[in-house]
């Protein structure tokens, strides 16, 4: 199935060469969780800090349990702030 | 003991300066900068006055730790009662300013009355004076900046300014110092315009010194320098990407207000985001991004300096503008860009560039401009009272002409000036003005984040984010997460971030050291620093009770808790999409508890039990 994962500020490295943007559509098997998502592009786990499925939050623990399903957007960022 | 307990009061109807010892008994119970200065005003000044009048005074003010080795101590501000809201202002700002004023000697410059004549004032360590202001009157910041270093011949003299928008009555002009440094929200421009006072010069050479405790002193500012290093967004995040990162963040989380609030996500907003600043562009190969800068003694660097492409239609045969200077912020970015419906970088950098020249806050600036597009969309005005500009959301062309337009005090400009409320109210639309006490929205919308509606409609100045930043928690997750959807339990995370807030914006650092910093990380350094004994409850209770003490001011004004809301909009109208679609902001659950948990009584009073906890008199 196709999603659409997104690597913000300085995780925008990991995505592939050529990518324009911060966002690629990607194939994942069915029953992935957004961890083996972001396993799979060699995201170092110390960098992954806020982890958005759909624009919603999720923990830690639920990075591991959630299951993606098709037309999902997973967003990622480093630790960040602003204001 | 950190102040220099020495206040420069002066007199500008009668052209006198006077010097007086600082209130170190006020000091012990309000800190300094914000807490310190505002309580010299609510003492000095009738909150029913005139904003624009004689009677109002304006106090630069800086805290026990500007200018000290401690991290981000650089800061200072501008207290006043401001136009824009009618309520106490104070602007906080950076750059080098603050602390130049502390080391030429002095805690705080007292201003009242009003000059007849336009002057400005040259503080040279123990020496200040009025001097006429006649060849800058009418300039520009940056054309004021220059020929006050050209008449003074000292490149080391550090300027305040007021700009162009402010002498021509702009009720949202800043105070602009280092050329791109803003004292920006609430019109304090425009009171020291009123005044007839052009600009504060400044050269200090005596240093900071009166430490109490030197040695404790250098290893409490270490240990702090050290959290901020090793922390990863004071440390990297910031600095690389400053705050302009939370565009795509919040954009995401269903919060970025759109089209003067419309909408709560813009189709636009990875084309104006911070990683955005550091991709070429296509014109000319190069970066909106040219480096980050620091202020005085910050090991943060957040902030952005950029570069406008010298073909973009904004900056054509103005080379004034090529070089590079303070680029976009988040806030700025967002109310410039989202909520414009604007997407072209290069015309958000131009319009911030302008406002720093002219000393505009690019906050109200934008989020006007936005109702004013809503306004002509909708009918409710036309080009026969823009102009001839086509006032429409995403237009580049009107965003660049209206902030020409606002900095010149001229046509259609003039309107814009009036701020949003004011704006909407001339042309019977009232409620299409995203305010709350007359101050326009910063970049969070509240049907999508809960607490910042709650945030918002109790600020003391206005809407306003950096009263209580509660989106760290309700995003960010600092220093804990919680759930930005609900209601439940922001109240009392509003009074945390709005009492520990007000600590901080007394003491001479940046809010942004809260990133990392709680508290318990600031109080070694003021306790090490300043006379007595310095704890985290201390200054938790110092922030508590300025926050009361601003209320009470307000209250006096003519505020009551009708003030504390939020426009129609956000309470009636629901979100369109994203994680907070179908909801609105339920701001009428959270203020009850809001004003229980602050010790107010039903009507948002102070009780007298909670005036007498924290020592109110």
């Amino acid at each position: 199935m196709e999603i659409t994962f997104k690597l913000f500020a300085t995780l925008g490295d990991y995505l592939p060469a050529g990518v324009q943007g911060n966002e690629i559509e990607i194939e994942v098997a069915e029953g992935s969780s957004p961890n083996d998502v972001i396993k799979q592009h060699n995201v170092p786990q110390e960098m992954v800090h806020l982890v958005l499925l759909n624009g919603v939050y999720l923990s830690a623990e639920e990075r591991g349990q959630s299951v993606m399903r098709a037309g999902d957007a997973l967003a990622v960022w480093p630790p960040v702030a602003g204001g | 003991m950190a102040w220099t307990q020495k206040i420069l009061r002066v007199n500008l109807s009668e052209g006198k300066v006077d010097s007086e010892p600082l209130n170190m008994e006020w000091a012990q119970s309000y800190l300094g900068q914000r807490g310190l200065a505002s309580k010299y005003l609510v003492e000095e000044i009738d909150p029913k006055c005139d904003p624009l009048g004689p009677d109002n005074k304006l106090i630069f003010t800086t805290g026990p730790l500007t200018g000290t080795m401690a991290s981000t101590g650089g800061r200072y501000s501008v207290v006043t009662k401001g136009p824009l809201t009618g309520a106490i202002a104070c602007s906080n700002s950076g750059g080098y300013l603050g602390p130049e004023l502390k080391m030429a000697g002095w805690d705080m410059i007292i201003f009242e009355g009003k000059s007849p004549k336009p002057v400005y004032l040259f503080v040279n360590n123990d020496s200040a004076e009025l001097l006429p202001a006649d060849a800058i009157w009418g300039k520009t910041v940056w054309e004021a900046d220059k020929i006050l270093h050209d008449v003074h011949q000292d490149s080391q003299i550090r300027i305040a300014c007021v700009g162009r928008s402010a002498e021509a009555g702009c009720l949202y002009s800043a105070i602009i110092n280092d050329l791109h440094r803003a004292a920006g929200r609430s019109g304090v421009g425009t009171v020291m315009a009123s005044k007839n006072l052009k600009a504060l010069v400044c050269r200090g050479t005596k240093g900071v010194g009166n430490i109490k405790d030197p040695m404790g002193f250098m290893q409490a500012t270490e240990n702090g320098k050290k959290i901020l290093r090793e922390n990863a967004v004071t440390g990297a995040g910031l600095p690389q990407y400053g705050t302009q990162v939370l565009m795509n963040v919040i954009n995401e989380t269903g919060a970025l207000p759109t089209n003067n609030m419309q909408k709560v996500q813009f189709a636009g907003a990875s084309k104006i985001s911070g990683e955005a600043m550091h991709e070429p562009r296509k014109s000319d190969g190069k970066p909106n991004l040219t480096t980050n800068a620091a202020c005085f003694g910050c090991t943060i660097a957040c902030g952005r300096i950029s570069t406008i492409d010298k073909n973009h239609f904004t900056v054509q045969n103005k080379p004034e503008y090529w070089g590079s200077s303070g680029g976009l912020e988040y806030e700025a970015a967002w109310a410039l860009g989202a909520d414009t419906g604007v997407d072209d970088l290069d015309t958000l950098t131009y319009a911030n560039f302008v406002c720093n020249e002219d000393g505009m806050d690019p906050i109200s600036f934008g989020a006007t401009v936005a109702a004013a597009m809503e306004l002509f969309e909708t009918g409710a005005i036309s080009t026969k009272e823009t102009g001839g500009i086509e006032f429409k959301f995403g237009s580049s062309e009107a965003l660049a002409k209206a902030v020409e337009l606002v900095a010149a005090g001229e046509g259609f400009g003039k309107d814009l000036g009036l701020g949003s409320k004011r704006l909407c109210e001339k042309y019977g639309r009232p409620e299409l003005s995203m305010t709350v006490k007359g101050q326009e929205f910063p970049a969070y919308d509240p049907r999508g984040i809960q607490g910042m509606g709650l945030a918002y409609a109790t600020s003391n100045r206005g809407a306003c984010h950096l009263r209580g930043y509660t989106v760290a928690s309700e995003i960010l997750g600092i220093p804990e997460k919680t759930d930005p959807l609900v209601p439940d339990g922001k109240a009392g995370l509003v009074k945390a971030f709005q009492d520990a807030t007000a600590a901080f914006d007394s003491a001479g650092i940046c809010i942004f050291t809260s990133f990392a910093w709680s508290l318990d990380d600031v109080a070694p350094q003021i306790n090490t620093a300043c006379e007595g004994d310095w704890s985290t409850e201390r200054l938790l209770e110092i922030g508590e009770r300025v926050w009361n003490m601003e209320r009470e001011f307000n209250l006096k004004a003519g505020f009551t808790k009708k003030d504390d809301n939020l426009p129609p909009r956000l309470t009636t109208e629901k979100a369109d999409s994203g994680p907070a679609a179908g909801k609105v902001n339920e701001l009428d659950k959270m203020l009850p508890e809001y004003y229980a948990v602050r010790g107010w009584d039903e009507q948002g009073v102070p009780t007298t039990d909670t005036r007498q906890r924290l020592g109110l008199s």
